[in-house]
């Protein structure tokens, strides 16, 4: 499975110009501000916009100059960002309304582990009206991906919902993004959101993509907007290697590297990501022994470049084969004179994100 | 035959105007779907021009269209005078007639109910469907139908009344044929002219009642409708 497009399309003073390409597995972002045209891309890729161009699904033409794949052919999932149950139908019929229309042989879902897995079996019998935001939209997930699809297109469907509706939906979705073998496409203007969630991602500025690649490499990328943020942060995937009961201590290795993380319960998985704040990270030039301080991390500057608060610098530093992202006072920079090549200590509060 | 007072020529005009009114309803809610459909939805200049038109019967007097349409339909009109010399006959003074000026008359009445039940509903609940493997005709049937019945049933129940109720179109163009083209109203003018009140009298009472206990039905189906959770 992989997907490739190119779409151009214009709409008033709004230009979409996009191309890329998506890995075969895992979620990828489409993030940008509102206004960069990344529901428009998600629409074209489900059919649902016309837009001049080319989509090549797991091998398949779905739209070129000849063939345009009409929406109703095309074996994808689509949930809206406000979940669109059809009210004149109970949850039942909702979830079964794509999941028959799937010929048998077709069928690559099934219909109990799915309700099982969204958490939604003592909804079945409820109209949509009856149920909170939170639940709407889980059964519109569901209702997704009993329709078999071979791609599952996700156009912000946290972004109606209030923090408490979006924290009960967020174990679902990681949920989701361990059990899916399809590539998920992720629309989000929510940093938090799609560090949690998403392996790749696409920035998209004005209707162009300005860069595609991994989510951690994009996050510390100084030439993209988003280390430039406030609340810039590093990415990182980590293996849980013990918990230690007594102190709340999750250990966890990251290539070469130890991190401790204090965490109320044990780790439900073997992995954990981490996010890794600009603003939580000090340099110090030797290993500060007397802090407070979980991690204290041998690093490398890679880079010093500016930053939009302009008391302060950015340091982007590799750790083995990843980067994280320091913003450090100025007067630091200079009075420990730091400089790209050098070796250094990072003192890290790390946060598990999931 | 006399049953509640009603000669056997009332009862033919009754018979007349209900099936009248039920085949006026049912062309209309099938020709108007897409119209109403296509004004909900288009972007298009014309379409101001096209409400117009259909809004047209509301301002008119019934004799106008009536007039028209008797000249259009008959023998030497465009309609009549083609269908004349294809070996058929003309539609003056005939059922087909009537069907036609009643459907023209009632046209606003299905089509804007219709048409305000599809911009409510949006294109998204068709758009969910779409991405559910639903075709196009599976959508008609299986969400825009279900979802816009509220308009529907309104649509039904206006042209059907607008329909019994319809006096001037009619006579203009059916010229009130007792047996053939004479309906309830028609016929109770005409029992008016000749001063025979009382019969007068029972073919409106019995109208009336009907009309009463046919809405009191419908906004009862209409009450149950909306308990089993459509749309608010």
């Amino acid at each position: 499975m992989s997907l490739a497009c190119e779409f151009r399309l214009a709409r008033g003073d709004f230009a979409l110009d996009a191309r890329m390409t998506l890995p075969e597995r895992g979620v990828t972002a489409l993030f940008g501000r509102s206004g960069s045209g990344k529901t428009t891309l998600l629409r074209c890729l489900a059919g649902l916009e016309r837009a001049e161009g080319w989509l090549t699904v797991n091998g398949c033409r779905w739209q070129d100059d000849e063939r345009f794949l009409p929406v109703h052919r095309r074996p994808l999932g689509y949930v809206f960002q406000e979940a669109s149950l059809f009210p004149h139908l109970r949850v039942r019929d909702n979830l079964r309304y794509g999941y028959r229309r799937v010929p048998v042989a077709r069928r690559r879902v099934d219909f109990d582990e799915t309700v099982r897995l969204l958490g939604v079996e003592a909804l079945l019998e409820r109209y949509p009206q009856a149920l909170s935001g939170g639940q709407r939209q889980r059964v519109a997930i569901a209702r997704a991906l009993l329709a078999s699809p071979r791609l599952l297109l996700m156009d912000e469907p946290m972004a109606s919902l209030d923090a408490t509706s979006k924290a009960e939906i967020l174990p679902y979705l990681e949920r989701l993004h361990d059990h899916l073998e399809i590539p998920v496409v992720y629309v989000s203007h929510a940093l938090d959101e799609v560090a949690r969630l998403a392996d790749h991602m696409v920035l998209l500025e004005a209707g162009r993509v300005l860069a595609t690649g991994p989510l951690h490499e994009l996050l510390t990328r100084s030439d993209l907007p988003l280390a430039h943020a406030d609340n810039a942060a590093a990415v990182l995937e980590a293996q849980v290697l013990d918990y230690d009961a007594g102190r709340q201590l999750v250990t966890l290795g990251c290539g070469d590297v130890r991190l401790r993380v204090s965490r109320e319960q044990a780790p439900s998985s073997q992995r954990l990501r981490l996010s890794i704040r600009a603003s939580d990270v000090a340099i110090s030039l030797s290993q500060a022994r007397d802090s407070s301080v979980l991690n204290c991390l041998p690093v490398r500057i890679a880079e010093i470049d500016d930053d939009p608060h302009p008391g302060h610098r950015l340091v982007r530093l590799a750790l083995g084969d990843q980067a994280l992202l320091a913003r450090i006072p100025r007067e630091a920079v200079e009075r420990l004179a730091l400089v790209p090549g050098m070796a250094v200590h990072a003192q890290v509060r790390a946060r598990a994100l999931t | 035959m006399t049953w509640l007072g009603i000669g056997e020529a009332d009862w033919i005009a009754l018979q007349l105007t209900f099936r009248l009114a039920l085949i006026s309803t049912a062309l209309l809610l099938v020709l108007c779907l897409p119209l109403a459909w296509w004004l909900a939805h288009t972007q298009r200049r014309i379409k101001v021009v096209i409400e117009a038109l259909v809004a047209l019967p509301l301002v008119l007097p019934p004799t106008v269209i009536g007039f028209y349409l008797l000249i259009l339909l008959g023998p030497r009109g465009a309609v009549g005078g083609t269908l004349e010399r294809l070996g058929a006959s003309h539609l003056a003074f005939t059922f087909t007639g009537l069907v036609i000026g009643s459907m023209i008359y009632s046209l606003p009445f299905v089509v804007q109910p219709l048409q305000n039940a599809f911009q409510a509903m949006g294109r998204r609940p068709l758009e969910v469907a779409a991405t559910l493997r639903a075709g196009p005709w599976d959508r008609l049937v299986s969400v825009v139908l279900p979802l816009s019945r509220q308009g529907l049933l309104t649509a039904a129940v206006l042209s059907f009344a607008h329909t019994l109720g319809e006096f001037g179109v009619l006579l203009m163009i059916g010229g009130g044929i007792p047996g053939q083209t004479q309906v309830a109203s028609i016929a109770i003018y005409s029992h008016v002219e000749g001063m025979d009140y009382a019969s007068a009298h029972r073919l409106s009472l019995f109208l009336i009642v009907t009309a009463f206990v046919m809405l009191v039905c419908i906004y009862a189906l209409n009450k149950r409708f909306k308990i089993v959770g459509v749309a608010p």
